[in-house]
């Protein structure tokens, strides 16, 4: 019979040193995984974390001031140094800015995230998602320069405003005290909006992805039990986007924190934590003062971290 | 007394796709109403336009007699069960209960101690801190129950509420809520796909298909006397006899159906009467359920009839005849338990 002949009557060990690997790995998952965890775990541990580390125990040393010469002993005199009030100011003023940053971009992500998420189909989708990651396709610096073109002086914003005779309201929202300026590129306000066009697709990415995996259906049984639709978004919706609105937080305030290009080319020429720290590291070759520096992001991270998690921004994982 | 639900010609369109096609039947107050179809028949539709979920191209939707026009869904007197539960994961089990008297601005105290209550209802003493994804399907199945009956709604809505239980707990279930809704008095409308479950629970039950109703009628009405071939098709699965081969057995042109239980094999013990029917097949596969054995026929001309014969010792056919794979047997029935069809 053909059928019999064709059964296998026997297994077939393989033969080959590739084929004998895979048998080797599939009866060992456990030590696969390992082969597939040293190189990751090598690299976040010792390369990332070892830098960390450096980086902390440089930041308890300090620096001879005549001689600018470091001084290898443990010591709290470089974090006495950030807390003087200069010092300070860099660090509010960048706290703030990040807050104010978050804030923006979670309320301008979260309708188009919803848009994205809910309602946008096919090509229309696939266009939303290329408008939002465009942007990140081009140099972050040619973006920057050119928004300094945009709200320079003789820039493009005021052009438009000057053609449509509404000057008065650009000179009107630069006469606010301390936000404002001679022109937005030399503002806070300016340095305001790049910060936020630069950090908003990565707003609106998890908030998208988050509002996505929220099953259409439990908006329904919110609308069936009663709830008009303000009532269905506090309760079921944005509970449930949280943790993705809390994740594009952790990416813009963090990055906002960190960066020393944007306050440098826009803005009032007020110092932000990253040019602080690029600037000790530097010209004034003050390597604890900026590793101190460099501890306060990670410390308002860990705190802001804490507390997303008491307000439940996991809950929903 | 006016319907619990009315529907008055409705038609639900989504661009070609007529997912439900110049509808109408009314559900009596109090009554447990199913319906039932394939997938893609218009049933859930016709559930979520109830709902509020949806809005009907044309035709109209009353609910006690007032109309649903523009009537949003958190302004509806009727609730929903989902059928994938749709629970409030970031919730505890006794908010999700809870959610419908919270939104109407009721005080804590009272929803409460209602939303435990309904727990209690629902045979879900103590569970009310635990999270869904603590809790079974079967259990979660409650939460839905409890969470939509805590509105106090005329009409509740079923969505395949057991479909994703196993057979056993489903059984369970059924009796549950055919019990819950004699207790509650309120009207259920059930939507489902499974014919079993149609026929044991319903007071009533609509079979639809491709759109539109096939028939409305009691479980007996429509499993006794199918309207159309797809009824008697879909609930029961009868055997359906087209015309050439009917007109060969009946020596009339007509087809119709005949049930698979109502047909036996032909032994010594068969009383040849007029008013019967035979026919000739070879046994081409057996199919035992326990309870019962299912068996396919070829007839000469290629034709498959089922028969179901029941596995009771007392049955001498089971022990003197062989029915194996191959072997040629003669089947009969009785005429008056044919359903002829018009066309």
């Amino acid at each position: 019979m053909n059928t019999a002949a064709a059964i296998k009557t026997h297994f077939v060990p393989a033969k080959t040193i590739a084929g004998r690997l895979s048998t080797f790995l599939y009866r060992r998952p456990l030590f696969l995984l390992f082969l597939l965890l040293v190189p990751p775990l090598l690299w976040l541990g010792v390369i990332y974390l070892g830098s960390l580390v450096a980086l902390l125990l440089q930041s308890f040393f300090s620096i001879d001031e005549f001689s600018g010469v470091i001084n290898y002993e443990l010591t709290l005199r470089t974090y006495r140094e950030l807390l003087s009030p200069a010092n300070m100011d860099i660090v509010v003023r960048t706290v703030l800015m990040a807050a104010s940053v978050t804030i923006a971009a979670a309320v301008i992500a979260f309708p188009l995230a919803y848009y994205m998420a809910r309602y946008a189909k096919g090509r229309v989708k696939a266009i939303f998602y290329l408008a939002v990651m465009l942007p990140l396709w081009s140099s972050y610096l040619v973006r920057v320069y050119s928004w300094k073109l945009i709200l320079a002086k003789e820039g493009i914003l005021n052009w438009i405003f000057g053609k449509l005779h509404m000057l008065w309201v650009m000179e009107g929202v630069l006469s606010i005290p301390v936000i404002g300026g001679t022109s937005l590129s030399v503002s806070y306000m300016g340095t305001f909006l790049v910060f936020l066009y630069i950090w908003l697709p990565y707003m609106i990415l998890p908030v998208q992805a988050a509002l996505e995996r929220v099953p259409p259906s439990l908006i329904e049984a919110s609308s069936d039990l009663g709830a008009k639709p303000g009532q269905s978004f506090r309760n079921v919706i944005f509970p449930l986007a949280f943790p993705g609105v809390v994740a594009g937080s952790i990416f813009t305030f963090s990055l906002t924190l960190g960066d020393y290009i944007i306050p440098g080319i826009i803005g009032s020429s007020r110092f932000f934590i990253g040019q602080a720290v690029f600037a000790h590291q530097g010209t004034a070759g003050n390597i604890p003062l900026a590793a101190a520096f460099s501890v306060v992001p990670i410390v308002i991270m860990a705190m802001y971290l804490y507390l997303a998690k008491k307000m439940g921004a996991f809950d929903a994982l | 007394m006016t319907a619990a639900v009315s529907f008055n010609e409705v038609c639900r369109y989504y661009g070609e796709v007529h997912a439900i096609d110049h509808v109408s039947f009314e559900v009596a107050d109090g009554e447990f109403f199913s319906m039932l179809g394939p997938s893609g028949s218009g049933k859930t539709t016709s559930l979520r336009l109830i709902a509020g979920f949806e809005n009907p191209t044309s035709g109209d939707i009353s609910i006690h007699g007032l109309p649903t026009q523009n009537i949003p869904p958190y302004e509806r007197n009727v609730n929903t069960v989902f059928q994938d539960y749709a629970l409030f994961p970031h919730m505890t089990v006794l908010k999700n209960v809870a959610y419908g008297l919270k939104v109407k601005g009721v005080d804590k105290k009272i929803y409460t101690r209602k939303a435990t209550e309904m727990l209690n209802l629902v045979k879900l003493e103590g569970m009310g801190h635990r999270h869904p994804s603590q809790l079974s399907g079967g259990q979660r199945q409650r939460v839905a129950l409890a969470r939509a009956l805590i509105n106090e709604p005329r009409v509740l809505l079923l969505d395949e509420p057991l479909g994703a239980l196993d057979l056993k707990l489903r059984k369970q279930m059924q009796v549950e809520l055919k019990a819950l809704q004699r207790q509650l008095g309120i009207t259920f409308i059930y939507v489902t796909h499974d014919q079993d479950e149609a026929l044991s629970m319903s007071d009533r039950l609509a079979v639809f298909n491709d759109g539109k109703i096939e028939q409305i009628g009691t479980p007996a009405e429509i499993y006794e006397d199918p309207a159309s071939e797809f009824v008697a098709d879909f609930v029961g699965n009868a055997n359906i006899i087209r015309k050439n081969l009917a007109f060969k057995l009946t020596g009339q042109g007509s087809s119709f159906a005949i049930r698979p239980e109502r047909i036996q094999f032909l032994n010594r013990n068969t009383l040849q009467q007029d008013d019967f029917c035979v026919a000739e097949g070879k046994i081409k596969d057996i199919h035992y359920h326990g309870a019962s054995t299912r068996f396919l026929l070829e007839l000469s001309d290629g034709d498959e009839i089922v028969l179901i014969q029941q596995n009771s010792e007392n049955l001498p056919s089971s022990q003197t005849e062989k029915y194996d794979i191959g072997l040629s047997r003669k089947i009969v029935w009785c005429k008056k338990d044919m359903r002829y069809f018009s066309g």
